[in-house]
């Protein structure tokens, strides 16, 4: 029984950590940069949604869609300034500038929103499933994060692989200059991308702070990097490969840290990642890369 | 003629970084003995010299051998707490300070190095993004049991433990911390001096030009450029890359050493994945492969956030915008315009410089 | 190409070491816009000059919370004092990212600045390593909040107005044996932060001597989406009555919360670093009905009313744990520099001097917002007891 309350706990955590490697595995697949700073658009999606909700009283859907709408300026907005003039630099230096995004998020954010940290409210408010007369919790956060999580993959998938807008992200992330040359609008296509991700950022900052509610401006740091792991995990740019990786990740975590040791389960879980990837090198999910000669 | 060149272009390009590094040292040592140097400058002369180290070492692994290690900093965790283990037990033993902190840089170094090799066995299989991530989870487990490492030493010597000070049994009374899980390193006498960082980058840029003429470093220099056609010739491909990872991570060792051993206490925290990306940043903004332009923005970086403190409350904030600036401006296209004009300008002057050189020994 | 790049390098190194030759005078004047109010009274009111006071703590990055705090509580005090007239304050306070090395250049900072008595710094890690450049200087330092004893042990110029790890650590389990709060306790501690780690170790030491029973002991690291079940479950699954939480009250907050939600009621206990929760912004405060703490500072005292009105009317928030330190260490040097009679001309060295005289003299004491009747041990430890104090109805009931 405590082995699956466990598990139950893992997947809550692992569908937070997908939600947000479904945002960094999107953009790898298309713009194929790390972008660093997603982690710091949650968290700013995060403060827009509360700001909305207790200042302006707007109800939790409404919220949600704001925070969708000013993440997704901002993803654009960032793309635009930031990324757009290095679509042909060296791939370090694009890295470097989405690090600098994120430092200038985290102490915009801090000047903005100040430095203390806020208790934020659950979006969900539904109780949750007792089983077993209450020894088996499911809360109703977890069940709104993964069935959001599961939503969001197959609505992507079927955007990625059913819309014309979706066959050109494939395209681009196959090749950027054939489908210039095949008429296919390099700069609109990233920048959708961006705007896609950021929003899903948004939603998954909610989902992140309703789960572990408190907001700080560095919140967003830590559950980055994790998601990042988790996408690499899963093979990054492969959309099913972030929802597992994030699972795993999670229920990894978890586990480590109940049968192994709570002071080393940062290292349990890293530990995992490099044994993974030296069966797989691409990760779970990751296509096999074909050498050219 | 090109004989009479007494240096090739490669050693005119080293001499010219040994002889700024040269005269950046003595102009501040001459300037601190005049007392002109700030207190905020002289405090950070060491921690400049630590990171140069670092970032050497790091566009060794970046530039020289084309991959992106987002770990570096774990190995000088690994260097620092193990260099400042190594002093602060050994102080009754070689009282003169300068030999105790060559043998802790050593030691710091060697103990990084054996690290270097249990991450580049599995990690350089690895390619690009893959390695980076796998690099990045190695220096978060390194902190991670960095946290949990306590040293202490009494009559009966050293003790070791992970789990927590009571579990080491020290004798109460002669007991004393010196790693403390995570506080890190504690009372540590300060023994690390400008002039001994100044000797460190010496020795480091020596090896890494050394290196990179070198068999195996023309050899890893290959394999970045066209691994297939590197291997096709018969270069051991994960051996050579080994070596230059083992190189690199011992380098990032000695300079935790040196970093450690400047601070009288300093937290396994410190050396996490943002000091890494710290390091990066040296390096990318250098120049990649460039190790004067490493040198160079080391020292900057390290200046500028002190530089920046009179604005307060927004100077995290105005050192994020000039990083992003600088690095836009760095890929502009005013900038490679630029170059190219003064390129295409100097290949001129050469190949004018060659026509007078050919037709006076025409002349003559 | 690349000499160009090095060229332009060069010159803005060369540049911002001009400006670090001339930064003693710029940071100077930042640093009196910085503690605004308090220096514009004190330029009115001075006869004799005033005392610069350097601050150190986080103002940037994940612990800012914490250093806002004790400067804004210092600066409260500042403006109270510079109001009387008598003698002058000036605070400079510059920010440490509570990181060691950002430390020791903040403090050189103020070196530069003319720096005579030094505030801080807020967290223990940063505060060791300053600590030591401050020692061999000869500044005076009062550190609000740095708990470890690793801070003030072999350096006679280091003084606390906090309690130490070790103190509240043992201070703790005696108090739950006395008053019989708890038979089976467990402990849940944050392994990657000293403070934590600290009162844990004599909170454990002092349980096993004195036949308390810790049946689960478990850790986390610092990360705000920390899941607490393994934690919790471990505790409960032990048969833990009592929950010992030697944390900050971010974390603690999520503890709660999610010990609510699987049904698990024991009574938890904390430190000094749980206050703080009850204010934090959108907490639902019955979810700490029942928690016990031991803090110095009570806001809802009648003494620091005054304190608290104050605060929040210039900063919006009510004051914590950390703002009180802050604000009864600039009393506890204002008081030490009335009785030693220093004046501002004096040098830092002869101040530090005169200071630890002060600190240490047997008839030397501060009542403040944290305590009253304060002494100062050799040491540089303060003794003051802590009041344990239960939530109830939302507010601190002392017990």
């Amino acid at each position: 029984m405590t082995f699956l309350s466990y598990l139950i706990n893992g997947i809550s955590l692992g569908s937070v950590y997908a939600i947000i490697a479904l945002g960094y595995t999107m953009v790898y697949g298309i713009a194929k940069m790390l972008n660093f700073a997603h982690g710091d658009v949650i968290m700013v999606g995060a403060y827009v949604s509360f700001y909305a909700t207790s200042l302006y009283g707007l109800p939790t859907w409404a919220s949600v869609l704001v925070a969708a709408i000013v993440c997704t300026v901002l993803g654009v907005t960032i793309e635009r300034l930031a990324y757009k003039p290095l679509r042909t630099a060296p791939s370090l230096a694009v890295l470097i500038t989405a690090i600098g995004v994120s430092y200038f998020l985290q102490n915009a954010a801090q000047l903005a929103f100040g430095s203390s940290p806020i208790v934020f409210p659950s979006a969900v408010k539904f109780e949750g499933i007792r089983l077993f007369d209450g020894q088996l919790v499911i809360s109703g956060i977890t069940i709104v994060t993964v069935l959001a999580c599961i939503v969001i993959m197959i609505a992507l998938t079927l955007f990625i692989n059913k819309t014309k807008m979706g066959r050109a992200m494939r395209a681009v992330s196959e090749d950027k200059g054939a489908a210039q040359l095949m008429g296919v609008n390099v700069n609109s296509t990233i920048s959708m991308t961006f705007a896609i991700g950021s929003a899903l950022a948004a939603i998954a900052g909610v989902l992140l702070c309703s789960a572990y509610p408190t907001l700080q401006p560095t919140t967003g740091s830590m559950p980055g990097i994790k998601a990042f792991t988790a996408a690499v995990f899963g093979g990054i740019g492969s959309i099913p490969g972030a929802m597992i990786g994030g699972l795993l990740l999670g229920v990894i975590q978890i586990l480590g840290s109940a049968y192994i040791s709570t002071q080393l389960s940062d290292a349990v879980v890293f530990a995992v990642l490099i044994v993974v990837l030296l069966v797989k090198p691409t990760g779970l999910m990751g296509k096999k890369m074909n050498e050219k000669v | 003629m090109l004989q009479k060149k007494k240096f090739s272009d490669y050693s005119r390009s080293c001499i010219v970084t040994y002889a700024i590094v040269i005269a950046a040292f003595i102009i501040i040592s001459v300037l601190k003995t005049m007392g002109m140097l700030s207190s905020l400058l002289s405090g950070l002369l060491v921690p400049v010299c630590a990171y140069i180290v670092a970032a050497i070492a790091l566009n060794l692994t970046v530039g020289i051998m084309g991959e992106l290690s987002l770990g570096h900093a774990g190995f000088m965790s690994v260097g620092c707490f193990s260099g400042v283990l190594v002093a602060q037990s050994l102080a009754d033993v070689i009282p003169f300070a300068p030999v105790r902190l060559v043998v802790a840089m050593v030691i710091g170094a060697l103990l990084a190095g054996v690290m270097g090799i249990i991450i580049g066995v599995p990690a350089l299989r690895l390619k690009g993004d893959y390695l980076a991530i796998v690099t990045l989870a190695f220096g978060e487990i390194i902190k991670n049991l960095m946290q949990c490492v306590y040293v202490g030493k009494d009559v009966n010597g050293l003790h070791f433990g992970m789990k927590d000070q009571m579990a080491l049994g020290m004798d109460a009374a002669t007991g004393k911390m010196l790693i403390n899980g995570p506080m890190g390193t504690v009372s540590v006498t300060k023994i690390s001096t400008f002039t001994s960082g100044f000797v460190l980058i010496l020795i480091t840029l020596f090896l890494v030009f050394n290196f990179m003429n070198s068999r195996t470093g023309r050899a890893v220099m290959a394999l970045r450029d066209n691994r297939i056609a590197a291997e096709s010739v018969g270069i051991h491909s994960t051996k050579v890359k080994l070596i230059a990872f083992l190189f690199s991570a011992m380098l990032a060792g000695a300079a935790g050493a040196l970093y450690g051993l400047n601070y009288s206490s300093i937290g396994p925290v410190k050396f996490d994945y943002n000091t890494s990306i710290l390091i990066l940043v040296f390096v990318v903004l250098g120049g990649i492969g460039n190790m004067r332009g490493s040198i160079i923005a080391a020292a900057i970086l390290t200046v500028l956030p002190e530089m920046l403190r009179e604005f307060s409350d927004y100077r995290m904030l105005a050192y994020a915008i000039l990083l992003i600036v600088m690095m836009l401006a760095n890929n502009s296209k005013f900038k490679k315009n630029f170059m190219e004009k003064r390129n295409l300008k100097q290949l001129e002057r050469k190949e004018a410089a060659a026509r007078k050189e050919a037709t006076e020994h025409g002349n003559a | 190409m690349k000499k160009v790049l090095s060229l332009a390098l060069a010159c803005t190194m060369l540049v911002s070491v001009l400006a670090g030759c001339g930064g003693g005078a710029s940071s100077a004047s930042s640093g009196a816009a910085a503690s605004g109010a308090a220096s514009s009274a004190a330029a009115s009111g001075a006869e004799g000059g005033v005392f610069k006071i350097g601050g150190i703590g986080p103002t940037t990055g994940s612990a800012a919370v914490y250093g806002l705090a004790t400067k804004q509580g210092a600066e409260i005090a500042i403006e109270e004092i510079n109001a009387l007239g008598g003698v002058q304050f000036e605070m400079n306070y510059q920010d440490d990212q509570a990181e060691g090395e950002k430390g020791v250049s903040a403090y050189n900072t103020l070196k530069d600045w003319g720096m005579q008595i030094l505030y801080g710094c807020t967290t223990s890690g940063s505060c060791a390593a300053v600590a030591a450049e401050s020692y061999n200087d000869r500044i005076f330092q009062l550190t609000p909040s740095a708990s470890s004893t690793d801070v003030t042990s072999g350096r006679d110029n280091v003084f606390q107005v906090c309690f130490t790890d070790p103190n509240q650590g043992t201070t703790a389990a005696q108090y739950i044996v006395d008053n019989a709060l708890g038979t089976k306790v467990a402990v849940i501690y944050n392994n990657a932060d000293p403070y934590s780690t600290g009162i844990y170790t004599a909170f454990a030491a002092k349980a096993s001597e004195i036949g308390l029973e810790i049946v689960s002991t478990t850790t986390f690291p610092s990360d705000t989406t920390t899941d607490f079940s393994v934690q919790l479950t471990d505790a409960k699954s032990a048969g833990a009555d009592l929950v010992f939480l030697p944390i900050y009250y971010t974390p603690a907050s999520l503890i709660l919360a999610q010990a609510k939600s699987m049904g698990y009621a024991p009574n938890f206990f904390g430190c000094d670093g749980m206050d703080g929760i009850l204010t934090l912004e959108g907490f639902d405060t019955s979810l700490a009905e029942g928690l016990m703490l031991m803090t110095p500072f009570n806001a809802a005292d009648e003494g620091s009313k005054d304190f608290v009105t104050k605060y929040a009317a210039a900063y919006g928030e009510e004051p914590n744990q950390f703002a009180a330190d802050g604000y009864d260490c600039i009393y506890a040097i204002y008081a030490a520099i009335e009785k030693a009679g220093l004046t501002p001309d004096m040098d830092a060295q002869t101040i530090c001097e005169k200071m630890i005289e002060t600190f240490t003299a047997s008839d030397f004491s501060v009542d403040g917002l944290t305590g009253s009747g304060m002494t100062w041990s050799t040491a540089g430890e303060v003794s003051k007891q802590p009041v344990g104090v239960k939530v109830t109805d939302g507010v601190y009931v002392n017990m």
